[in-house]
């Protein structure tokens, strides 16, 4: 009885040793994992800090010598890349998730999800080359059309493919459910699996106009980049990104200092778009 | 094993005819691609009465109840033979329209969670076109109160649908099929997945809305087909065995197998 209970403490021991190495082992990995991040926003946010004022948000870029100044222009010009790729891209990628979830169960669209994946894999600068061929050359004209064309063929196949998984993962049930009630198919795909789908949806969308707002080389021969302030979208524009590339560069440190904060910047509004999204997605109903 | 009697009365059989019947199956057979479920059955169904379908697991009472509404083809299935409805073919009425005219309460309760409770029992309606919001709250109102349902959960009208317990839940749901009105409920084994006490709520329920509507349940549960049933048909392999009475079924019934299935010696 006695070696019993010594044995028993003794494997328990050893359990609990096992145990502990373990969850070290996947804690560690798990802080490796998020040591980027933190050290992005580390970085970004004491190196660009200092010149995150209203200036920055307000004013044109300086020319070289003069300090200060800010990228307004810049700003504006990233929310209208990501403004007209998304225009373009959520719907026909949401529409295209849509169309593999419900009726992609065929040959078609086996080979519509492999030429997605595929999509979603091809390097950003060819995407952008492609937008320079397709949009820039037959207009004559860099442009901030040309960039947002590149970024909805970037964010379309994150879209598409979300859209579809998250359209999988209701339940059946559901289905069965606004049918058995005599609604009609489409209007229970619409309004009770697409409902109940959106929140996942929208995360896709998320992540979709996220990576967009970040991407630098589709937008070298697309939107070009413009020292002045622009809207027209059928004019070269600037953005975020390609200013950070350009000013990240350059040997005066007053842009390299600029260049910080317009990272800062571009990560903020980001954040913002996340949270954004998730108030919008945020349940009308209480479930608990 | 002895066989000890239930009863020293008894039953007699009691045949319902095609003109009686408001559902009636002609050589009814079903199938999945290639694999055949249901052989040749004819089954007719009374009105304003409960009628039960037992049989042991995979013996064709779901894709039974399933050809009824045509939900059977929603999952890719056929059948052949003729289903009447009201003498009509079923096959000449569109899918759509018979649905709200035979409805459906499912195994797992399965209410819509992104809806609030008060619009899971009108959701029927509202996709269908009513926007009446007074109107609406007064159905909900009044189907919730059927289902007995109504003083749970007025307060609590704005949650979502998915928030309540499981009985609550499929209580919900069958206020949600009769919310449309129909003359036909079809239950597919609506209480399996809930406890003893949700269990006799919705046997309650079955025996008040059979005044009403004609109802058909499937079920495992030999002892609630025998305590809330009119009519029960004992399916075995595909096939329709045995249909009568229930008292008749579970006291002396004709076949072997059926007497064989209701004492617990297979299935």
């Amino acid at each position: 009885m006695e070696a019993e209970l010594k044995n028993y403490k003794r494997r328990l021991k050893y359990r609990k040793a096992i145990n502990l190495i373990v969850n070290s082992l996947t804690f560690i990995a798990a802080l490796i994992a998020i040591l980027p991040l933190l050290l992005i926003f580390y970085y970004t946010v004491s190196k660009g800090i200092s010149r995150l004022n209203l200036e920055f948000f307000i004013e044109m870029p300086k020319p070289v010598g003069e300090s200060g100044g800010g990228m307004a222009n810049a700003i504006v010009g990233t929310l209208i890349l990501v403004g007209i790729g998304g225009v373009i891209g959520l719907p026909v990628g949401i529409m295209s998730g849509i169309y593999l979830a419900e009726f992609g169960n065929n040959k078609f669209g086996q080979l519509l999800r492999f030429l997605t994946d595929v999509l979603s894999g091809v390097p950003s600068i060819v995407i952008g080359v492609v937008a320079y061929t397709i949009v820039v050359i037959p207009m004559e004209q860099f442009s901030a059309l040309a960039g947002g064309v590149a970024l909805a063929i970037l964010m379309i196949p994150t879209i598409t493919r979300t859209t579809e998984e998250m359209i999988k993962l209701v339940p059946h049930s559901y289905r069965e459910a606004g049918l058995g009630l005599g609604i009609p198919k489409w209007k229970t795909s619409l309004f009770i699996v697409l409902r109940t789908a959106w929140k996942g949806i929208a995360t896709g969308v998320l992540l979709g106009l996220s990576r967009a707002a970040g991407e630098t080389a589709p937008l070298l021969f697309t939107a070009l980049g413009n020292r002045f302030w622009s809207t027209n979208v059928f004019e070269p524009i600037a953005s975020l990104t390609v200013y950070i590339y350009d000013y990240a560069r350059a040997p005066f440190e007053d842009w390299n200092a600029q260049a910080w904060t317009a990272a800062l910047v571009l990560i903020i509004l980001i954040s913002l778009l996340s949270l954004t999204f998730k108030i919008i997605t945020r349940s009308k109903y209480k479930t608990n | 094993m002895s066989r000890i009697p239930v009863t020293n009365i008894i039953y007699e059989s009691s045949k319902v005819t095609e003109e009686e019947a408001l559902i009636s199956t002609k050589s009814l057979s079903a199938y999945f691609g290639e694999k055949q479920a249901l052989f040749e059955v004819n089954l007719n169904i009374p009105e304003k009465q409960v009628t039960a379908i037992i049989g042991p697991s995979g013996c064709g009472k779901s894709t039974f109840l399933r050809c009824l509404n045509r939900m059977h083809e929603v999952i890719g299935g056929t059948y052949t033979g003729s289903i009447l409805f009201d003498r009509t073919d079923l096959r000449d009425i569109n899918p759509v329209e018979l649905r709200r005219r035979i409805g459906m309460v499912f195994q797992k309760p399965n209410p819509f969670p992104t809806m609030s409770i008060m619009n899971n029992v009108v959701a029927g309606l509202k996709l269908n076109g009513m926007r009446d919001k007074k109107l609406l709250k007064e159905i909900a109102e009044e189907n919730l109160k059927k289902v007995g349902l109504w003083d749970e959960v007025k307060d609590n009208l704005n949650r979502s649908g998915a928030s309540i317990s499981g009985g609550q839940q499929q209580r919900l749901c069958i206020a949600r099929t009769i919310a449309l009105n129909p003359e036909v409920i079809l239950m597919d084994e609506p209480t399996s997945a809930l406890d003893p006490i949700a269990t006799a709520k919705i046997e309650d329920l079955i025996y008040e809305l059979k005044k009403e509507y004609t109802i058909i349940i499937v079920t495992h549960n030999m002892q609630q087909a025998a305590r809330i049933s009119d009519y029960t048909a004992f399916f075995y392999m595909g096939r329709l065995i045995e249909f009568d009475n229930t008292k008749k079924i579970f006291t002396n019934p004709s076949k072997k197998q059926t007497e064989e299935y209701i004492s617990g010696r297979f299935g």
